[in-house]
C-alpha cells in the first residue's frame, strides 16, 4: 500500500506541557483510521499540526512523500489534504448554500473573480447536488447557525470535500450530536468519502462509531501513541481499556479522581 | 453587458440628477457635488468594513487623490479632468499596494489605528511642505474635459457635478457587481470565518489586499473630485477628523446597499449645513445626537429604512 501521510518523530511542546511527543505515524491511501484518546491526549494537536494550524517544535511531516513542514493551511489544502473541526467551522451569516457555493469557488481557483457573479447556475446546481449528497437539501437557504448541529456537520463536512481532496482529517466529527443521529451522519459522511475515494483520519470519542466505520485505530495518550492497529485489537489492548476508552479495572476508592 | 434591476435603478436616478443640476441652484448643486465625491471615499471604507477592516485612514486616499489632481495641473500640465482623475486613482493605487503588504497583516484595532497612522504620516508631510502650500493648501489649475474648458463658475460647477454623478454611477455599478462577485462575497466570508477561508484553500490576507487597494482607488477618486470641485486641497483632507467622518457617514448609511453611502453623504452635507446655519457653535453636538440615534434606532443605517429590516435587531 502507498503511505500518503508520514510523521517521523513529531514533536509539540507548549512551554513546559508536552502535547505530541515522537509521533511516528503513517496512513496508507484508502485507509479509515480513527483517533481515539481521552481530553488532552494530543489528538487535536496532531490533526492541527498535521494540517498547518500550529507549528510542531520539531520533527517532520511527510504528505505523499514530500514535507509539508511549514506550510501554511491553505498550502495543504491545496495540495490535497482537508479537514473539518470539532465546532463547525461555517459562514455564520451565510445561508447553507452559500456556504457551500464558496467553498466551490475557492475550489475552482485560488484568486476569485472580480465581477464575475458567485452565484453562478452552474455553482448553485453543484451545490443542490452536494446538498442532497449529504441530506441537508431541507436547509438550502437557512442561516447556518439556524440549523440543527448534525446538519452544521454535514456541511462543514461537505465543504471541506468540495475541493476533492485525497486525504479529509475529521476532529470529532459526531461531538454534539445526538446519539439517534451519529449513525445516519457517519454513513452519510462515508458514502461520500467512498465516492471521493479519499483516504480518513477522523478523531472520535464513541467508540462504538469506531468500532463501527474504521479499519485501524491509532490510541494516544498524555501526546504519545500507546496503541496501533485493527480496531478490535486495540480496543481490547489492556492498556487502552485502563487509559482511553474509561473501562477501567475496579480501583480503591477516594483516591483523588472524580 | 446585462444590468440588473439595482443597475437599471441606479442609472436611472443618475439621470435624474443630472437632469436636476440643470434646475436647481448652484448652492445645491455643490453640496450634492461634494457629498457624492465623498460618497465615494466611504465606498473604500464600507468595502473594507465589509471584509471586517474598519479604515480610519481614508483620509489617505482620499487626499493623494486631491493633491494629485491639484499636482497634475499646477506642475505637470495635466489640465485634463479625466487624465488628472486617472492618474489620482493610479497613484493611491501603487500607494496601497505598498502599504497594503503590511496593513493586511494585521485586524481589528491595529488595522484601524495603522490606516489612521500612514494618513496622518501624510498629513505630517503636506503641513511641513512649504512648496504645497503648507497648511493653507494649494488652489487646482483650470481644468479641461477633452480639450473642451467648461466656463468658471456655474459652468464648471455643473461640469463637475455630472461628472461626479456619471463617476458615481460607474462606481456604484462596479461595486454593485464586485460584492457579488467571488472576491466581495468570500471578503465576507474573511469577516466571518478567517479561519474556515484558509482551510478552503485561498489566503485571506491577499483577499484582504486586493480589496484595500480596490477601496483605495475609489476613495482617490472621490478625492479628485472634490478637488476639482472645490479647486483647492489642503493637508486637512488627510487629517484624523476627515478620515472619522469617512466612518461616520459609513456607518450611517450601513453596508446594506450601494446606494447607502450616497444617501448617507447626502443625509450628512444636510444634516451639517443646517446644523452650522442654525446652530452655528453646537453643530458637532447635532451631529453626535445623528449618529446615537442612527445606531440606538438603526442599527444597520439608513438602509435599512428603505430595505424594510427589522430595526431592532444589531448588525
Amino acid at each position: 500500500m502507498t503511505c500518503i501521510l508520514e510523521t517521523r518523530s513529531l514533536n509539540k511542546e507548549f512551554g513546559a506541557v508536552i502535547a505530541a511527543k515522537d509521533l511516528n505515524v503513517q496512513i496508507n491511501k484508502g485507509e479509515v483510521v480513527g483517533v481515539i484518546g481521552s481530553n488532552g491526549a494530543g489528538k487535536t494537536t496532531f490533526i492541527n499540526m498535521v494540517t498547518g494550524y500550529l507549528k510542531p517544535t520539531r520533527g517532520e511531516i511527510l504528505f505523499n512523500g514530500k514535507s509539508i513542514m511549514g506550510h501554511s493551511p491553505r498550502a495543504i489544502t491545496r495540495a490535497g489534504m482537508a479537514r473539518s473541526f470539532q465546532v463547525a467551522q461555517l459562514f455564520p451569516e451565510m445561508t447553507v448554500i452559500d456556504n457551500l457555493i464558496v467553498a466551490l469557488a475557492a475550489a475552482e481557483s485560488a484568486r476569485p473573480s472580480f465581477l464575475s457573479p458567485l452565484r453562478s447556475d452552474a455553482r448553485i446546481a453543484r451545490a443542490e447536488e452536494i446538498l442532497k449528497e449529504f441530506g441537508v437539501e431541507n436547509y438550502r437557504d437557512s442561516l447556518v447557525t439556524a440549523v440543527p448541529q448534525g446538519a452544521r456537520k454535514l456541511v462543514d463536512i461537505a465543504m471541506a470535500l468540495i475541493g476533492n481532496p485525497q486525504m479529509l482529517l475529521l476532529d470529532e466529527p459526531t461531538s454534539g450530536v445526538s446519539v439517534d443521529e451519529k449513525t445516519d451522519l457517519m454513513d452519510t459522511v462515508m458514502n461520500a468519502v467512498r465516492q471521493h475515494g479519499v483516504t480518513v483520519l477522523f478523531v472520535e470519542h464513541d467508540m462504538d462509531v469506531v468500532e463501527r466505520y474504521v479499519s485501524r485505530v491509532l490510541a494516544f495518550y498524555s501526546g504519545e501513541i500507546i496503541a496501533d492497529g485493527e480496531p478490535a485489537a486495540v480496543l481490547a489492548d489492556q492498556q487502552v481499556r485502563d487509559l482511553v476508552t474509561g473501562h477501567r479495572p475496579t480501583t480503591k476508592q477516594g483516591n483523588g479522581a472524580s | 453587458m446585462r444590468l440588473d434591476k439595482t443597475e437599471i435603478s441606479l442609472g436611472l436616478i443618475a439621470l435624474a440628477c443630472v437632469l436636476f443640476g440643470f434646475v436647481s441652484p448652484g448652492w445645491l448643486i455643490f453640496l450634492l457635488t461634494i457629498a457624492l465625491a465623498k460618497a465615494l471615499v466611504v465606498q473604500g471604507v464600507v468595502m473594507q468594513m465589509r471584509s471586517g477592516l474598519v479604515s480610519f485612514g481614508q483620509g489617505l486616499f482620499y487626499c493623494i487623490g486631491g493633491y494629485t489632481v491639484g499636482m497634475g495641473g499646477q506642475f505637470f500640465g495635466i489640465h485634463d479632468a479625466i487624465a488628472a482623475l486617472s492618474l489620482g486613482m493610479f497613484v493611491a493605487i501603487v500607494v496601497a499596494m505598498l502599504l497594503g503588504l503590511l496593513l493586511t497583516r494585521y485586524r481589528e484595532i491595529f488595522f484601524a489605528m495603522l490606516s489612521l497612522a500612514f494618513s496622518m504620516i501624510l498629513f505630517g508631510i503636506l503641513v511641513k511642505s512649504q512648496e504645497l502650500g503648507s497648511t493653507d493648501g494649494f488652489n487646482v489649475h483650470d481644468w479641461t474635459l477633452f480639450g473642451w474648458a467648461p466656463e468658471a463658475g456655474a459652468g464648471s460647477q455643473h461640469t463637475v457635478f455630472t461628472m461626479t454623478v456619471v463617476s458615481g454611477l460607474i462606481v456604484a455599478v462596479l461595486i454593485h457587481r464586485y460584492t457579488k462577485a467571488g472576491i466581495g462575497v468570500i471578503c465576507e466570508a474573511v469577516r466571518e470565518n478567517e479561519v474556515r477561508v484558509e482551510y478552503l484553500g485561498l489566503s485571506p490576507r491577499w483577499l484582504l489586499y486586493g480589496n484595500y487597494v480596490a477601496a483605495a482607488a475609489v476613495s482617490a477618486l472621490g478625492g479628485g473630485l472634490t478637488a476639482l470641485a472645490t479647486g483647492h486641497v489642503d493637508p486637512e483632507m488627510a487629517y484624523w477628523t476627515t478620515s472619522g467622518e469617512f466612518v461616520f457617514i459609513a456607518l450611517l448609511g450601513g453596508l446594506g446597499h450601494v446606494a447607502a453611502p450616497f444617501i448617507a453623504a447626502i443625509v450628512f452635507s444636510f444634516v451639517r449645513t443646517y446644523a452650522i446655519e442654525f446652530v452655528p457653535h453646537t453643530w458637532q453636538m447635532i451631529l453626535g445626537f445623528t449618529l446615537l440615534a442612527v445606531i440606538i434606532f438603526l442599527p444597520k443605517g439608513l438602509w435599512s429604512l428603505v430595505s424594510r429590516e427589522k430595526t431592532g435587531e444589531r448588525a
